[in-house]
C-alpha cells in the first residue's frame, strides 16, 4: 500500500491530533471520570470537525468518499493512543446504510453521521460468542409494519447511539437488518461495563414497531457479511495501531530499565522476543493494509481478507499486550502504568466481531480445507 | 493511469513472448536439476536455447544495467516477468549466487574492469559462483575467519579452508573473504575473487542428513590470486560482505508467488481424507494447516509490500530484515506438515514409496539448513534487535553479575 499525498497528510494530521489532544492520558481520565458514554463528547466533536466522520460516506450525502484505506490510517493512529470514540462504529454504521439503505434512509442519516451529529452502530451480538448467523431477535409482520422482539448484547457505543443496525430473523427464516432509531417506542438499553471502559450496552427490543421501510434491503443475503467484514477490517486497523504502540513503548522500556548494572534490553533472551514480536507485527501490517485495500477495490476476496486481518491482528495484539506486561515486570501490573490499558482493550477488541478462533475457522472454510 | 496501462501492456507482451519461446519439453521441470550439475550444451539443447533467449532479453537480471547485459527495468517490471514465468509454468534459467548476491554487490563495489569482466557472464547464466565465507572456526561469528591472504608483491597468496560452500564442485569462480591483517578482526578482512581452476584448490563435497551433498569443503594451498581480483580496498572487505549478506537474506526468504498452502490442503484431502462435512478428517491437523495457510498468506502479502515500497523508490525498507526468519519458518512448518500428512508414507528413504513421498523426506531434512545458513535464525534476531530496534549490546565478558 503506497499512500498518496492526501492520505499521507491525513495520517500526519491524525498522528498530530492524537498526540496533542487525545494521548493515552485523555483515555485514562475519561475512564477515571466514569464517563457513562465511554467516550468524551468534546473530543468526538473535534474528530467530526476534522472531517474524519465523513471519510467513508459518499459526497452526495455530505461525505468525502475517501474509502477505507483512509479510515484505516486514522483508526490506526487513534488506536496507538487508545482514543475512545464512536468513529469506528459510526463509519461501519454508515457503510451499512450506504450498502443496504434506501434513498430515504441514506438522505436522512448519512449527512448527520458525516457531520458527527448522529451515531449509528451495529447491534448484532446475542450470545457469549460471535455467531452472526444464529439470530434470536425476531422480526414479524403485522399488517404493513415490522415488529421486533429480543435482546442484543455487546453493542459498541450502545449508550450513545442514535440508531442501531439490528440483525433479526424473519418469520420465513431470513436474516434481515433493520435501521432502528434509539428513540423508537419499546427500545431500552442498559450499560455493559467492559474492562476497557468503552461504552457497550445491551439493547432490548420489546414489540418494537417499525415502518415497512425500516429494513435495509440492499445486497440481499450478503449485507450482513459485507457490513461485518468492514467492521472487522476497521477494528483490525485500530488493533494494529494498538499493537504498534504497545511494542514501541515496550522496546523503549527495555532500553532504559537497568538491572544487574545494564539495560535489560541488552539481554539476548529479551532481544530475541522483541525481534519475534517485530517480525509478527510486520506480517500483520501487510495483511491489514491489504484488507483495507480490498474494501476499496471491492475485491472478491474481501471475506477471506477480513478474516485474515482480524485473526492476525488478534494474534499479534495478544502476543504484544502480554509481553508488554511481562517485560515491564511489576510496574506493568499496576493500574498507574499504561500496559494494563492496552491489555484490556486488546482483549475486548479480540472478542468483538469474531475472535481469532472464529476467523481461523472462517478462513479455513473459505479456502477449502 | 498511463503508467498502469504501460505495465498492463508489458505484462501482455511478456506473457506472449514466454509462451512463444519456452520449450514444451522443459515444462514442469525445475531449474535446480540443471543447476545441480554441469549440463553440456549438446546434452540438453532446449535448455540452452531457453537460457540464451532469456539472456538476450536481459530477463535473467531484469533490474541490472543494460550496459552489462541486464534488462534495465524497474522492480515492478521484474515482478511482472516473474509472475508471467510462473503463470506459464516456465522457470527462469538464470539463477544462483551470482544473480542473487554477488552480482548486486559487485555492481555497487566493483571497479569498471571487474564489472565489465564478471557481470555479463552472470546475466547470461554462463558463470557459476560460490561463496567462500564460512570456515570451521567461523560460523555465526563469521568475522573470526582465518584463511590467510598474503601480499607477495605482484600477486596474493591464499592458504586456508572454507566450509559449507554451496556448489563449489561446479563453480567457475569463488567470491571469498580472506584475512589480510591478523592484528585486527573486522578491519583485517578483504573481499577477493578466486578462479576455481587455479592450482592449489581442492573441493570435497559433504554428505548431509538428507543424503544430498549440496555443500563442500574447499581447501586452499598456496593459491595465487592476481591483485586485480581484490574488490574495494584492502582490509575493507567486511563492509562489502555485510552488503552481500543483506542480498543473501532477502533471497533466502523463499515464499515466492506460488500459493503453497493450496497444495498442502489438496495433499491432506488425498492422504487424510474428509469427514461428512467435506472437511479434512483430522481436526487437529486441519487447524494447524489453516494456521499455516494464514501465515503463508501474510508472508506473501509482506513480499508484495516490500516490492511495492521498492517500486515507489522508498529504498530497502526495514521490513526486509524479517523476511529470512519469517520465510524459513513458514517453509520448515510446511515441510513438517507435508511428512505428517503422508504419515507412514512420509518417512521413506529409497524403495517402496513414490517419488513425491521420497522427495518430501529429503526436502524436510534438507530444509533444516535454512535456519542455519545465511545467518542463523538467532543471528537474524540479533540483527533485528540491534540494527532495527536499537537495543543495546551486552556488556563485555566478565562484567555481567
Amino acid at each position: 500500500m503506497i499512500l498518496n499525498e492526501e492520505q499521507q497528510m491525513l495520517r500526519d494530521s491524525a498522528q498530530a491530533w492524537a498526540r496533542d489532544n487525545a494521548p493515552v492520558r485523555a483515555y485514562r481520565q475519561m475512564r477515571d471520570r466514569g464517563e457513562p458514554l465511554g467516550f468524551d463528547r468534546k473530543l468526538y466533536a473535534q474528530i467530526a470537525e476534522l472531517g474524519w466522520t465523513a471519510i467513508a460516506i459518499p459526497e452526495e450525502h455530505g461525505g468525502m468518499n475517501m474509502g477505507y484505506v483512509s479510515v484505516g490510517l486514522i483508526l490506526e493512529e487513534l488506536g496507538k493512543t487508545l482514543t475512545a470514540s464512536p468513529l469506528l462504529s459510526s463509519t461501519v454504521g454508515a457503510s451499512a446504510i450506504v450498502l443496504g439503505g434506501s434513498k430515504e434512509q441514506q438522505t436522512q442519516w448519512l449527512p448527520r453521521i458525516a457531520a458527527g451529529s448522529a451515531i449509528v452502530t451495529l447491534a448484532i451480538e446475542e450470545g457469549p460468542r460471535h455467531a452472526p448467523d444464529q439470530v434470536a431477535v425476531q422480526a414479524r409482520r403485522e399488517g404493513k409494519q415490522w415488529v421486533l422482539s429480543g435482546t442484543k448484547r455487546h453493542v459498541a457505543e450502545g449508550m450513545a447511539a442514535d440508531a442501531f443496525i439490528v440483525s433479526s430473523i424473519t418469520t420465513d427464516g431470513r436474516i434481515a437488518l433493520f435501521l432502528v432509531p434509539a428513540t423508537t417506542v419499546g427500545v431500552t438499553r442498559t450499560a455493559q461495563q467492559t474492562m476497557d471502559a468503552r461504552g457497550h450496552a445491551s439493547v432490548q427490543f420489546v414489540d418494537v414497531k417499525l415502518g415497512d421501510d425500516a429494513e435495509l434491503r440492499g445486497m440481499p443475503n450478503k449485507l450482513l457479511d459485507a457490513v461485518l467484514d468492514r467492521a472487522r477490517i476497521a477494528l483490525a486497523a485500530e488493533m494494529l495501531g494498538m499493537a504498534t504502540q504497545a511494542f514501541t513503548t515496550t522496546v523503549e522500556f527495555l532500553k532504559v530499565r537497568v538491572q544487574f548494572g545494564q539495560p535489560i534490553g541488552s539481554f539476548q533472551a529479551l532481544q530475541h522476543r522483541a525481534a519475534e514480536m517485530f517480525t509478527d507485527l510486520e506480517l500483520t501490517r501487510s495483511v491489514v493494509e491489504a484488507a483495507l485495500v480490498a474494501v476499496d477495490t471491492q475485491s472478491a476476496e474481501l471475506p477471506l481478507m477480513a478474516s485474515l486481518a482480524k485473526l492476525r491482528a488478534g494474534e499479534t495484539l495478544k502476543l504484544i499486550s502480554n509481553e508488554m506486561v511481562q517485560m515491564h515486570g511489576g510496574i506493568g501490573m499496576t493500574d498507574e502504568h499504561d500496559a494494563g490499558l492496552y491489555l484490556k482493550r486488546a482483549r475486548v477488541a479480540d472478542a468483538t466481531f469474531g475472535n481469532t478462533g472464529f476467523h481461523r475457522e472462517r478462513f479455513g472454510r473459505l479456502s477449502g480445507s | 493511469m498511463t503508467q498502469s496501462t504501460d505495465f498492463k501492456e508489458f505484462r501482455t507482451q511478456t506473457g506472449n513472448w514466454i509462451d512463444a519461446h519456452f520449450p514444451a519439453s522443459l515444462r514442469g521441470r525445475s531449474p535446480i536439476e540443471f543447476m545441480a550439475r554441469a549440463v553440456p550444451a549438446d546434452e540438453f539443447p532446449e535448455y540452452h536455447a531457453w537460457r540464451t533467449a532469456i539472456a538476450d532479453q536481459g530477463w535473467g537480471t531484469p533490474t541490472w544495467p543494460r550496459e552489462y547485459g541486464g534488462g534495465g527495468l524497474t522492480d515492478r517490471h521484474a515482478r511482472i516477468i516473474n509472475e508471467e514465468i510462473a503463470r506459464a509454468r516456465a522457470f527462469n534459467p538464470i539463477a544462483g549466487m551470482g544473480v542473487m548476491m554477488f552480482g548486486p554487490t559487485l555492481l555497487e563495489y566493483g571497479n569498471a574492469e571487474q564489472k565489465a569482466r564478471h557481470i555479463p557472464p552472470i546475466t547470461r547464466g554462463e558463470s557459476r559462483w560460490c561463496q567462500g565465507f564460512s570456515e570451521p572456526g567461523a560460523g555465526s561469528d563469521l568475522a573470526s575467519l582465518q584463511t590467510r591472504c598474503e601480499d607477495r608483491g605482484d600477486r596474493f597468496l591464499v592458504n586456508g579452508q572454507k566450509i559449507w560452500t554451496s556448489g563449489a564442485h561446479l563453480a567457475d569462480w569463488c567470491f571469498c573473504l580472506v584475512r589480510t591483517d591478523t592484528t585486527r578482526k573486522h578491519e583485517g578482512i578483504s573481499f577477493i575473487l578466486i578462479d576455481m581452476r587455479t592450482p592449489g584448490i581442492e573441493v570435497r563435497p559433504i554428505t548431509l542428513i538428507s543424503g544430498y551433498s549440496p555443500f563442500c569443503e574447499v581447501f586452499f594451498t598456496d593459491v595465487q590470486v592476481p591483485k586485480e581480483n581484490l574488490v574495494g580496498q584492502l582490509n575493507a572487505g567486511w563492509t562489502i560482505a555485510k552488503r552481500l549478506l543483506q542480498f543473501e537474506r532477502s533471497s533466502l526468504s523463499g515464499g515466492g508467488p506460488r500459493n503453497v498452502s493450496v497444495d498442502l490442503l489438496k495433499l491432506a484431502r488425498e492422504y487424510v481424507g474428509v469427514d461428512s462435512n467435506n472437511r479434512i478428517a483430522d481436526p487437529d491437523l486441519r487447524a494447524r494447516l489453516i494456521q499455516h495457510a494464514t501465515r503463508t498468506r501474510a508472508f506473501q502479502l509482506t513480499l508484495k509490500r516490500v516490492a511495492e515500497q521498492a517500486g515507489a523508490g522508498n529504498g530497502v525498507s526495514t521490513i526486509t530484515s524479517i523476511l529470512k526468519n519469517a520465510g524459513t519458518d513458514i517453509q520448515q512448518t510446511r515441510d513438517e506438515l507435508t511428512i505428517e500428512i503422508m504419515g507412514q508414507r512420509g518417512i521413506g528413504w529409497a524403495g517402496g514409496y513414490d517419488a513425491n513421498e521420497l522427495e518430501a523426506t529429503r526436502t524436510w531434512l534438507g530444509g533444516k539448513a535454512t535456519t542455519i545458513y545465511g545467518g542463523t535464525h538467532e543471528i537474524q534476531n540479533n540483527i533485528i534487535s540491534k540494527r532495527i530496534l536499537g537495543l543495546p549490546d551486552p556488556p563485555p565478558h566478565g562484567r555481567q553479575q
